[in-house]
């Protein structure tokens, strides 16, 4: 046990993460040269072409140190996007360490700020590593500076490196050995193991990935997990050196995982604790938490007759994406789909893109939502993320929404367009503070409704790329709510409706009039679009209908030709979604939400 | 639903440059080229039982003279039985013509006669890369008129980078004043591989914008319509109904035909193939014995489906539900109820004993009327 590291990579998005993983394993050797893929660990091709990590990953790294001995290091590469905070959180808590990187060039962000409490709280060894120093915008003393002011570390324990370039990996690996302890725990004890990760295998089913504290578990044993108390036999354990590795047996102190004929993804909740079923452990270990939904949006298939087809695919998906939650669903206008919940935008997107690019699919997604709680006049209580559900006006005693406490860091002199912007999102209770000269952490609380759409990159763009963002969420707070209508040629398109709140209706309403102008293709026929709130029409523009269109000549009885063409077009169309008589094209429903600086 | 015959004729003298039809301008291998035609159409005898339209379509089927084009007429009625009253047409170019001409092409059989005006503009004659003059086609009409064809056709084009309406109605009303049977106004379409096209993708020409374009489609068809012309389908007008293109039609209506020559296409029950557009190779081919066959594809029921429905409303004719229904097993006015009410509402069909016919303004836009 001794000569084992558990540690996981975490910074703010882009600071380096992945490509830090990368050197350390071509360092270790693990994979040969020839058969290196940069961010070798973002495995998924949504991943690769985004050039961000969505899934954590975990590979084990045999190392032997300057001073002769071997170490078995394993390393957990995190996600940057704050929607998959918690996934970050379990992998920490795998974990007796952390490299926390800093890019040189960027210093200090609101995730590094968020990322450094999390470890702390899980009491693990800190190692600052200044990385993209090969830069010529590094600033390394800078960074060394925040390391001191702002995170309140030791600015001289930092090391300095270039993923790109590899420089400084040797130091690096070297303070993991010997900064980092080893793990504790006794093998003999009641079996304790936290699973932090579990992907789907088409073979094998779900592989758990975990991290043992106590006790050892073995092939054979019956597991069981105690959040839902099921037990599984185990098939197989092995640790994640490339390729995965069986193993007789993990115990205390090891990271690795555990094939037990689970099904899905879903059959394991991530922090759950698993023991062993003829001798358990009597509490779990701390920590756990249901992922829970925060931004809910419905998915139809453009064709209705692809209904059948979106079920089995979304069913497969959810094999391999626990946090994603879905059940039926039906729109006047769009017809049959399923109303689904994601940890944000960005896993919104994700899932989407992954739907349509892995199973083949054209979907429509409605307007994303919220949940808003309502409270009846007759005391019933109501948890609405669908605008379809929206209640009886007359009925609502007290409505309120979601906040965030959003935490923002940017350099002072863009302190009036930051809180211009905050004040547009309904921000209050805002408190500043000044981490280092020259720079400044915002906290304010907001609207999570506000904050899904455009916050970030309105943020982004306002502070010229300097500004960094990060929340969680707090509480339900009163607010006045109404129900925004889309009304296309008349006819209301309740996929298109949005809950938003009374005082900024009107200009939502404008904004999506727009905005579905610009994505609405003109038609054979004038086409009317107006937002209405209880029945009265706040906004209204028209796209005007095309007029020629044909081509001359059909001739010599070359109709192949001419077929192909519209075939191609119809293929185009059957991209969109007839609603009455007009097409709407998938992007509507999302532009909706967009305001122009995007 | 009696078959037609169509002849690919690929010669030119020079190449306009709008044309993307497929035509060489060397006129070395006409010989070749006739020998290979007679032999082509040997290889489909008896297959067909009757055809009562033959379209000698080019390229430049008048840089053939009487005495070649009456050799392919005759190969083609010695090898397939024709109707008494068999459509004959032949494109013929202006500059190719003269009476003495006119009169050997009526000698051998050929009723019908499409002459490539284009315009009598001649800015926009020199533009287009056409190389006769107004004057010559003025002379043309003549003397086909002249030659006693009764069924003359004039082919214009409009829509042209430069035009403007009044050029446009100009050519049409001195078009009018020789009252041809048939005319065929077309919008000139930019296509990517030829010259103008090249230009246009270069941002050199500047075609009319959508809104001019209706104005030429709706004048052009006000204007024919008042003469007491026929409006039949997108680009074509006939002076009286037994003038409308007895040919043109069965591509319309998936009425079988059969193309010889290079790059022609024919069409069966639910075949179509092509030849390959290349003269050489055809010429090799038929000399081998082998069908000079590019390609062919079997249509699936939703391709002809496709193509009854756009190529119907390009028509006055319509589509005749009931019919559709059968043939193509697709009850439109239950599927598409929606959206025919909605265009009947805007103007753009009517729907009237069982058959949907597409009113000008729909006409206009039969494009998209055909992907609803
Ligand atoms: N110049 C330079 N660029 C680097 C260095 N390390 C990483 N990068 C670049 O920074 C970008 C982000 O790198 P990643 O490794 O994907 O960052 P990450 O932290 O894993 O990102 P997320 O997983 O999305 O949070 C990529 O374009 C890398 O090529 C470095 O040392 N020098
Ligand atoms: S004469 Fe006709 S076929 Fe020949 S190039 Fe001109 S337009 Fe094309
Ligand atoms: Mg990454």
């Amino acid at each position: 046990m001794k000569n084992i590291r558990n540690f996981s990579i975490i910074a703010h998005i882009d600071h380096g993460k992945s490509t830090l993983a990368d050197r350390m394993i071509q360092y270790c050797g693990v994979v040969e040269d020839r058969n290196f893929k940069n961010q070798i660990l973002d495995n998924m091709d949504i991943e690769r072409e985004r050039g961000i990590t969505i899934k954590s990953q975990a590979i084990t790294l045999p190392y032997r140190s300057r001073d002769g001995k071997d170490y078995i290091l394993n390393l957990i590469d995190t996600p940057g996007h704050v929607d998959f905070s918690y996934e970050v959180s379990r992998s920490l808590a795998s974990c007796e360490g952390v490299l926390l990187l800093i890019d040189a060039a960027q210093g200090v962000q609101a995730q590094t700020v968020a990322n450094l409490y999390m470890a702390m709280e899980h009491d693990l060894e800190i190692i600052p590593v200044i990385n993209k120093i090969d830069l010529p915008s590094a600033d390394v003393d800078k960074v060394m500076e925040q390391i001191d002011s702002e995170l309140g570390l030791d600015p001289y324990a930092s090391l300095p490196c270039s993923a790109k370039e590899g420089t400084g990996v040797e130091e690096i690996l070297e303070a993991i050995v010997h900064r980092i302890p080893p793990p504790k725990g006794d093998p003999e004890a009641e079996l304790a193991t936290t699973i932090f990760d579990a992907h789907y295998d088409p073979f094998r089913g779900t592989i758990i990935h975990c991290r043992v504290f106590e006790g050892t578990i073995r092939t054979g044993d019956i597991i069981r997990l105690m959040h839902d108390e099921t037990t599984h036999r185990v098939e197989e354990v092995g640790s994640f050196l490339l390729p995965r590795q069986k193993k007789a047996s993990l115990s205390a102190g090891d990271v690795g995982y555990i094939i037990a004929g689970i099904k899905t993804v879903s059959d394991v909740q991530i922090g759950d604790t698993i023991t062993l079923d003829k001798r358990p452990r009597k509490e779990p270990l701390p920590g756990f938490r249901e992922s829970k939904p925060v931004v809910f949006a419905s998915i139809y298939p453009i064709a209705s007759d692809d209904y059948e087809e979106l079920a089995m695919s979304l069913e497969k998906y959810k094999l391999n994406d626990a946090s994603f939650v879905y059940q039926k669903d039906s729109s006047i206008a769009l017809g049959q789909g399923f109303r689904c919940g994601f940890l944000g935008l960005l896993h919104l997107e994700i899932v989407q893109e992954r739907l349509e690019r892995e199973y083949n699919l054209s979907i429509i997604l409605s307007v994303p939502s919220v949940r808003y709680r309502f409270t009846l006049n007759d005391g019933e209580v109501l948890y609405i993320d669908n605008p379809a559900y929206y209640p009886d006006p007359m009925s609502i005693a007290t409505s309120e929404e979601p906040y965030i406490r959003a935490a923002m860091m940017f350099p002072e002199r863009y302190m009036g367009a930051v809180m211009k912007l905050c004040k547009e999102k309904r921000g209050e209770n805002s408190a500043l503070s000044y981490p280092s000269p020259g720079r400044i952490e915002l906290v304010i609380e907001m609207p999570l409704a506000d904050v899904i759409y455009d916050f970030y990159d309105g943020l982004k763009s306002i502070t010229q790329g300097y500004g960094s963002f990060d929340y969680d969420i707090i509480d339900y707070r009163q607010s006045s709510l109404v129900l925004l209508d889309i009304l296309v040629n008349g006819d209301r398109v309740d996929a298109l409706s949005q809950i938003v709140y009374r005082g900024s209706a009107r200009e939502r309403g404008l904004r999506a009039c727009e905005r579905l102008k610009e994505e609405i293709p003109r038609q054979m026929f004038k086409i009317a679009i107006q937002g209405a709130v209880g029945g009265e029409i706040i906004s209204r523009t028209t796209i005007s209908a095309y007029r020629k269109d044909v081509t001359a000549k059909c001739y010599g009885g070359d109709i192949t030709r001419k077929r192909k063409l519209l075939e191609k077009q119809k293929k185009g169309k059957k991209r969109m979604k007839m609603v009455g008589s007009v097409a709407i094209p998938q992007s509507a429903f999302i532009a909706i939400l967009k305001s122009d600086n995007t | 639903m009696i078959p037609g015959i169509y002849v690919h004729i690929p010669f030119c003298l020079s190449k306009c440059a709008y044309c993307d039809f497929y035509s060489v301008t060397s006129t070395k291998k006409i010989p070749h080229f006739i020998e290979s035609i007679l032999k082509e159409m040997e290889m489909y005898r008896g297959i067909f039982n009757r055809f009562d339209t033959l379209y000698l379509g080019g390229g430049t089927p008048s840089l053939l003279d009487s005495a070649q084009l009456a050799e392919i007429i005759d190969g083609i009625r010695k090898c397939f039985p024709l109707s008494s009253d068999t459509e004959i047409t032949i494109e013929v170019n202006p500059g190719d013509l003269n009476r003495k001409a006119a009169e050997s092409l009526f000698e051998t059989g050929i009723n019908r006669i499409s002459i490539g005006v284009q315009s009598f503009d001649e800015h926009i004659l020199s533009f287009l890369g056409r190389r006769h003059s107004s004057i010559d086609a003025i002379s043309a009409i003549e003397d086909v008129q002249n030659a006693g064809f009764g069924n003359i056709g004039l082919d214009l084009i409009y829509g042209v980078p430069g035009q403007d309406l009044e050029s446009w109605m100009n050519t049409l009303r001195k078009a009018l004043s020789f009252r041809p049977e048939h005319l065929s106004c077309y919008q000139l379409t930019l296509e990517p591989s030829t010259p103008l096209g090249r230009k246009y993708k270069a941002g050199e020409i500047d075609p009319p914008d959508e809104d001019l374009l209706y104005e030429f489609f709706i004048k052009t068809s006000e204007l024919l319509e008042a003469s007491g012309y026929t409006h039949y389908e997108v680009s074509n007008f006939a002076r009286d109904p037994e003038f409308m293109s007895r040919h043109n039609r069965k591509y319309w209506d998936h009425t079988p035909y059969l193309g010889l020559g290079p790059a022609a296409h024919s069409f069966s029950g639910n075949r179509r193939w092509w030849n390959h557009r290349c003269v050489d190779r055809y010429i090799e081919e038929v000399n081998k014995k082998m069908p000079p066959i590019e390609k062919s594809e079997i249509l699936t029921l939703k391709q002809l489906r496709l193509e009854a429905l756009y190529l119907g409303l390009r028509t006055k004719m319509g589509i005749n539900l009931q019919d559709f229904s059968e043939r193509y097993s697709f009850d439109l006015l239950d599927k598409k109820n929606v959206v025919l009410g909605r265009l009947r509402e805007e103007g753009l069909i009517t729907i009237l004993d069982n058959h949907i016919y597409p009113t000008r303004r729909g006409l206009a836009i039969s494009d998209s009327l055909s992907l609803i």
